[in-house]
């Protein structure tokens, strides 16, 4: 266990990873168009966040906002500029690359585009007993075939389907070779940056209830990234709402659904389209684009696009502080529904 | 009764040999009064763009054609319009946005020459009368400062603001129809917001009719008056949004807006639609949906199913839920 003292109430569960402070700075020379001048942008600026036991929480933001970067750096898969990782209390920032790769039959990755990230020249076998064999598991490449086909049956897809070609399966198919492979080596916490975005509608509900069916069988606990705020409603215990690097809310998911406390929460949700032609349609619209992440507004990044937005907000940025137990918020004008409408 | 604005009848698109052709769009009918709004919704591959393409004859052709049916606009068929005839008709009476707006603009040329040059094509006016009235479309579509951005270029601009450039060079002549296919897929929720709600500002301020297609049954529900569902190519349920919404009378429709997750989503588990889109023109006989359907019966799998009527705007192609309905009001009918 971690020594260091919180001043936020214990969660109810001991948490299986959390990040401390983590930032991720990236520096680019050039800036089409802006003369090329040198940038950093903050991708990722000090989050802390943690992730119980078998517990999902969901990450969501817009495009830029840093959701995948803040997954890389989860699972270390790109070095932090600053803050730690710490899984089962040992940090993993500090870990060699030999105790990074024992590390991995932990924490595992899903990603989006399941086309991309699997190899089209390697069977379907081959891509999920690859790192079985690399971790010594399975004492034969007979006994992995087994369990390859074991895996297959656990995710939806026949186990005769194991000598075929990434692209001989349909998008779905797809998610569910990674996602056999990402349980391959039995991981206790899986980041899923926007698992369904590519996936057709009718088969992200397929996606979403093996997702969730695994995670009770095997007690998973998931990093859930999404722009999706229909789909984090369904399976997340927990949301945290990013906008330009920094959480600007987090709290148990019914808490951000039924009262965000921050007007972009409360902005993001009420932009959602429903399928519902009867609802109100009383959406706040929020003027103006993101800002870019190389010319932060000074005080709350925020602030440019805020409804709500006072002097203070340009001038200080808010903390992220406890607004109600285990929900946090960064405004200024923190309260249960700020924009009125 | 008035002629529609549009009606699209019977539209076939096939790619591959004309020995063996992929019908890709499959026996399509439907219409939009002028100034209404339809939204066609569909999976991937269900024929959304290559229907939307065939109205401007811009199917990429070979591989591609349309291989029957007609398209009446204002009473007359484009289909049987000479070629040359397609660029008059194409900005003037029926302008078209994509989902990529930066494949449609050209990177080397300002904004507002891009704009002046649409208005060029169908309105005769003078240089400075152009630099005005791109003035004013740039305000219409909401880009701020718009005397500070007229000369900025494509990629000075967000995702969002090209989109809205789109829409002004779109409506710069005052088209009758809007084609919009997937207009705000690429765009975050917020930007996509501002997108969707100067669309209808377009439609109320300019009595432009509007043609969305999208995959996402929520920007349908929103924006549109009339709904075409696809399926495989082919059109299984038509009908007024709300009964669309409210009572959906094709399995298809039914399952999937059972299977999407809600933003008031209570459920533990949901509903699961079993197996995967089948390819536009991969299934010739029967129903598409056949093979995913909890209510299919024998003839499914030997006939094609009609669309028939559910209402006095309603329509569905399924043999079970037709026969339902009909024993249903039969009984309500008999004393
Ligand atoms: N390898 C990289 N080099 C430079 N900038 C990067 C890199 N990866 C991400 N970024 C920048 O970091 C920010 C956050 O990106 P990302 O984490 O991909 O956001 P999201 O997943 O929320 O869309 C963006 O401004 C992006 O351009
Ligand atoms: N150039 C092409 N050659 C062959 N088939 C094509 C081509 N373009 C599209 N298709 C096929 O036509 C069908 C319908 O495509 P499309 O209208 O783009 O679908 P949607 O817009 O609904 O996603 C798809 O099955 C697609 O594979
Ligand atoms: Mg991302
Ligand atoms: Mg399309």
């Amino acid at each position: 266990m971690n020594a260091q003292a919180s001043t936020r109430p214990a969660p109810v569960a001991e948490p299986l990873i959390r990040a401390e402070g983590l930032s991720k700075v990236f520096s680019s020379k050039t800036g089409l168009g802006f003369g090329g001048k040198r940038a950093d942008v903050r991708a990722v600026d000090t989050v802390s966040l943690e992730v119980a036991r078998g517990e999902t929480l969901a990450v969501v933001g817009e495009s830029g906002c840093g959701k995948s970067t803040l997954g890389r750096l989860m699972l270390r898969l790109i070095e932090p500029s600053a803050g730690k990782v710490l899984y089962d209390g040992e940090d993993l920032t500090q870990l060699s690359p030999r105790g990074m790769r024992a590390m991995r039959r932990h924490v595992q990755m899903i990603f989006q585009d399941p086309y991309g990230s699997l190899s089209p020249r390697r069977s379907v076998a081959d891509i999920i007993a690859e790192p079985m064999g690399v971790f010594g598991i399975g004492s034969s490449a007979r006994e992995r075939r087994e369990m390859v086909a074991d895996l297959l049956t656990q995710v939806g897809l026949p186990p005769r389907y194991m000598d075929r070609y990434p692209r001989q399966f349909s998008g779905g198919q797809r998610q569910r070779i990674g996602i056999a492979r990402a349980i391959a080596l039995g991981p206790s916490f899986i980041v899923a940056d926007e698992p369904v975005s590519a996936l057709d509608v009718s088969v992200q509900a397929q996606v979403i209830n093996l997702m969730q069916d695994l995670q009770q069988k095997r007690g998973l606990s998931y990093l859930f990234i999404a722009h999706d705020l229909a789909v984090v409603r369904h399976i997340a215990d927990r949301v945290a709402v990013m906008y330009l690097g920094r959480i600007v809310e987090m709290g148990p998911k019914d808490a951000i659904y039924r009262t965000p406390h921050h007007p972009y929460t409360q902005a993001l949700l009420s932009a959602a389209p429903e399928p519902d032609p009867d609802r109100p349609s009383r959406r706040i619209i929020l003027q103006g684009d993101v800002p870019s992440p190389t010319n932060m507004p000074s005080g709350c990044a925020f602030s440019s696009r805020c409804p709500l937005a006072q002097d203070i907000c340009r001038q200080e940025r808010p903390p992220l502080r406890d607004e109600l137990p285990g929900h946090q918020v960064a405004c200024h004008f923190a309260r249960p529904n700020p924009i009125p409408v | 009764m008035t002629a529609p604005l549009l009606r699209i009848e019977n539209l076939s698109v096939e790619f591959g040999p004309r020995a063996n052709p992929i019908r890709v769009v499959d026996d399509v009918s439907f219409e939009i009064e002028a100034g209404g709004s339809v939204g066609v919704v569909g999976e991937s591959g269900s024929g959304k763009s290559m229907t939307s393409l065939s109205i401007l004859r811009l199917v990429p052709e070979p591989p591609g054609r349309i291989s029957g049916g007609r398209i009446l606009f204002d009473g007359a068929d484009l289909l049987a319009l000479p070629r040359n005839q397609m660029p008059d008709i194409r900005g003037r009476d029926v302008a078209m946005i994509f989902q990529e707006p930066m494949s449609s603009l050209n990177p080397v040329m300002t904004i507002g020459d891009q704009i002046g040059e649409a208005i060029l094509l169908h309105q005769d006016l003078n240089s400075a009368q152009r630099r005005k009235r791109v003035l004013e479309l740039l305000r219409l579509v909401g880009i701020p400062d718009p005397a500070g951005r007229i000369d900025a270029y494509p990629h000075q601009f967000s995702g969002g603001m090209r989109q809205r450039v789109m829409i002004a060079m779109a409506v710069a002549c005052n088209p009758r129809l809007l084609i919009a296919d997937e207009p705000t897929t690429a765009l975050d929720v917020t930007i996509q917001a501002q997108v969707l709600a100067l669309l209808k500002d377009v439609r109320q301020r300019l009595g432009t009719a509007i043609l969305l297609i999208s995959h996402d049954l929520g920007i349908i529900a929103d924006s549109c008056e009339r709904v075409v569902v696809m399926y495989a190519g082919r059109v299984v349920e038509e009908g007024d949004v709300r009964s669309i919404f409210r009572n959906p009378a094709h399995p298809y429709t039914r399952a999937l807006l059972k299977s999407i997750p809600r933003l008031d989503d209570e459920r533990d588990r949901l509903y699961q639609i079993p197996g995967s889109v089948p390819l536009a023109g991969s299934v010739t006989q029967g129903c598409a949906f056949r093979a995913r359907c909890p209510l299919r019966v024998e003839t499914c799998a030997v006939d094609r199913p009609p669309l028939f009527a559910f209402g006095p705007s309603h329509k569905a192609a399924c043999w079970v839920t037709a026969e339902a309905a009909q024993a249903r009001s039969a009984a309500e009918a008999s004393p």
